[in-house]
């Protein structure tokens, strides 16, 4: 009996685990706040935290020493190294600080950055996207406004203007983006030319990618490989539709509220996605897979296409049987064109990497970020194939890569910039989407339906 | 009393007061023994489930100040959620297969183990008893492994012997089903091993009794072996039943709850829609009418079947 005991006893652990899981995430068991006054804003852990509203330095000021806490989603062995190779530099030149470095996977970093910040501990460097869940947290008093910082040289140092922007809002900014990209559609020429399609005349508008689809599909070929598990990489594709049939009007428009996801243009985007998905292009299985499968189909040769952003090729190689990729068969396309709808060919849905400074972190913070997206660094980032694209003017001459040069172009291009729905819109509508379209992809729900649990969600969070 | 003398009645006082005294130290040695161990409850449940109460009653991300009071709103939210009911089906679905499949093929095994005279018994004990042992979160990604559409074990079995394999967790039907298979492989282990410490207390004498008084093997299972095993049994079943309705991990790493929401548990629930979604006023009510089904089922389940378990 004692085991069972234990087992009972083990089990009661489990029980308020289980319950603090639900419930404790919350601030810990401060005063309450009085009113008015941010609840979160944690005790400052370290002296140089205290003079945060202090007027900006350029350099650490003081000789005490600090750790800088950072958070990074760069799990692939190479970049990892490569960012602790850069902290390892920066460290040697600043002997007081300390950098204290956290690689976590994607979406463990997004379960376990929520927590930190409800328990109002935000690391002090972070991976994040910008827009709206960033935009939030500043509303929350949980990241740090390096606008004294950033203004002058440093800001005009950025090419990308747009992504920069996406990490503050009314003059005020709380971290800096260090690549940035656009979604397109990847493709492998050699299954293109076993289908009999011409690998250097891909598709530009979407009944060509349907016929295309169809050329591949009756080749016996994978025509698109999709992790729909975790719902993000089949959102792209609704959304990127919707970018196309109703531009950047039909989006602000939904988003300040004097339109709605109801509007034609999201469900057509619905209506378009369901005669590729009526198709049946997918894998087997895409359902009950993640992108981690889906990266392997591509590196591995075994579906031809895949809607994804940048960063696919080294997922594509690192998981692929061969750890090499596609190489030179690889290409990339730009999203199709609706011919009839209201957005330009050129829009891009796109986002990348950035860091935000988290409320209580020290001043080295600010000066190691102003360290990461410098020139110098940027260049480093792009010849270790990180930073691709980079945000620094003069740093993208060096990309070799002609699928990245493609994506640059596109970038640069652009005459809308949509970054990602679930970092510009609050979580809530963010996930309505991916659970919506998901449900198209079953085929439980029509477009309408679709449009309209996105915007029940959209109509109690947006104001 | 007239018969006391005055001293009688002093030395009377003088006893009670010793008593009272006594008494108080000794209430006191018992207080001070139980404080340590209800500050522990007090900081890690009491406290939590208070404040999950109390969030239960805003409409709160969970980041700033809680300034959104909408009453029981959120509860008419989550007990009309379309979702949230199917996911609380789904948790009900899994306790019941859990009863009526994985404990009495446990049971079985049990038996044939510490009873019968197959060979290699301490083998197959320690076969049974290896996925037990296993972290939740390896028995998932081997089982993704297994369920894996094109090259998965499941499949490359059927597909040897000629049948057709099926992508187990993307199809809307299959999903549960292929979810309880886990979950009977990794826990049925645990419950086998219950049984046969309790096979092994009960009094060979007493089954030989019985056959003597001309009971068959089924009689001597049905009226002897069986009820000998009552308190591991019900003990079991308890542990199940609030296993299946807690059940998270290999969940959440196989399908996240999906395709759809067709493998959503209640836990599952409170994670997408409290914690992914960032409303904590939302999820603390989720949490809340969890923690009270468990409580109510807890209580009741003590108090009527296990209740003869605590008589000795």
């Amino acid at each position: 009996m004692t085991s069972t005991l234990l087992r009972l006893g083990t089990l009661i652990v489990l029980c308020v685990t289980l319950i603090s899981c639900g419930t404790g995430v919350t601030p810990t068991a401060s005063p309450p706040p009085a009113s008015g006054q941010p609840s979160a804003v944690p005790v400052a852990t370290s002296a140089a935290a205290a003079v945060t509203s202090a007027p900006a330095t350029s350099a650490p000021v003081s000789d005490a020493k600090v750790t800088v806490r950072w958070w990074h989603i760069n799990t692939i062995e190479a970049e990892a190294k490569v960012f602790q190779d850069l902290a390892n530099d920066y460290m040697a030149a600043n002997p007081n600080v300390t950098i204290d470095i956290t690689v976590l996977e994607n979406e463990a970093f997004k379960t376990r950055l929520t927590t930190a910040m409800q328990s109002g501990d935000p690391p002090d460097l972070f991976q994040s996207w910008g827009g709206g869940v960033l935009w939030q947290f500043a509303d929350a008093k949980l990241v740090r406004n390096i606008a004294p910082e950033l203004n002058g040289a440093w800001k005009d140092s950025f090419s990308t203007k747009a992504a920069l922007e996406l990490f503050g809002k009314d003059g005020e900014y709380y971290g800096a983006p260090w690549r940035w990209g656009a979604v397109g559609i990847f493709y492998n020429k050699e299954l293109f030319a076993k289908a009999g399609l011409d690998p250097a005349a891909p598709p530009k508008t979407w009944d060509e990618f349907l016929s295309a689809v169809k050329a591949l599909k009756a080749a016996g070929i994978t025509p698109i490989a999709l992790g729909e598990k975790e719902k993000w990489p089949g959102h792209f594709w609704w959304v990127y539709l919707a970018i196309r049939a109703g531009g950047e009007q039909a989006f602000l428009a939904a988003y300040d509220r004097s339109g709605t996801f109801n509007d034609a243009p999201f469900v057509e985007a619905g209506t378009r996605l369901k005669e590729l998905i009526d198709l049946e292009p997918f894998q087997d299985g895409y359902l009950g897979l993640g992108y981690a499968d889906q990266a392997a189909l591509m590196g591995n040769g075994e579906a031809a296409m895949e809607l994804m952003g940048q960063w696919a090729p080294p997922n594509q190689a690192s998981n692929s049987t061969s750890g090499e990729g596609l190489g030179e068969n690889l290409s990339w396309f730009p999203f199709p064109a609706l011919p009839d709808g209201a957005g330009n060919p050129t829009d891009v849905l796109g986002g990348g990497d950035g860091f935000a400074v988290g409320i209580n972190a020290p001043d080295a913070t600010v000066d190691f970020l102003r360290y990461l997206t410098s020139l110098d660094v940027q260049k480093l980032l792009v010849e270790k194939k990180m930073a691709i694209p980079p945000v620094i003017k003069g740093a993208a001459d060096q990309i070799a890569d002609p699928v990245m040069q493609q994506i640059v172009a596109a970038r640069d291009g652009a005459t809308y910039s949509q970054l990602y729905y679930d970092q510009f819109l609050p979580p809530a509508v963010g996930e309505a989407v991916n659970d919506a379209v998901e449900q198209l992809f079953v085929g439980v729900a029509t477009p309408e339906e679709v449009s309209a649990q996105i915007e029940d969600a959209a109509s109690s969070e947006l104001r | 009393m007239s018969s006391f003398t005055s001293g009688q009645l002093a030395s009377a006082k003088v006893a009670a007061a010793r008593q009272r005294r006594i008494k108080r130290t000794k209430t006191l040695t018992i207080l001070a023994f139980l404080l340590p161990g209800f500050i522990l409850l007090a900081v890690f449940m009491l406290y939590p489930v208070g404040a999950s109460t109390y969030y239960s009653l805003f409409k709160w991300n969970g980041l700033g100040p809680r300034e959104t009071f909408v009453g029981l709103e959120n509860y008419q939210r989550v007990l009309s959620h379309n979702v949230f009911l199917g996911a609380l089906k789904h948790s009900l679905l899994l306790v019941v297969l859990s009863l009526l499949i994985q404990l009495p093929m446990a049971l079985g095994l049990a038996l044939l183990l510490v009873r019968s005279k197959i060979r290699g018994k301490r083998f197959l004990r320690a076969i049974f008893f290896i996925p037990y042992v296993f972290s939740e979160v390896i028995t998932a990604i081997l089982w993704l492994y297994v369920y894996h559409p094109s090259n998965g074990l499941a499949n490359v079995m059927l597909g040897s012997v000629g049948i057709d394999g099926m992508a187990w967790l993307a199809n809307r039907t299959t999903v549960l089903p292929a979810i309880f298979i886990v979950l009977t492989w990794k826990f049925f282990g645990f419950h086998m091993l219950l049984y046969m410490a309790a096979i092994q207390n009960v009094p060979r004498d007493l089954e030989d009794a019985a056959r003597v008084n001309g009971a068959d093997e089924f009689a001597v299972l049905r009226y002897v072996t069986l009820p000998m095993m009552g308190s591991t049994i019900r003990l079991s079943v308890f542990l199940s039943i609030l296993g299946s309705l807690q059940q998270f991990i290999i969940v959440w790493l196989l399908t996240e709850g999906g395709p759809v929401s067709s493998s959503e548990l209640v836990v599952t629930y409170l994670m997408k829609f409290g914690i992914t979604r960032m409303a904590l006023g939302y999820g603390s009510t989720v949490a809340v009418l969890m923690f009270l089904l468990t409580l109510v089922f807890s209580i009741g389940y003590q108090r009527t079947i296990m209740r003869q378990d605590y008589l000795d």
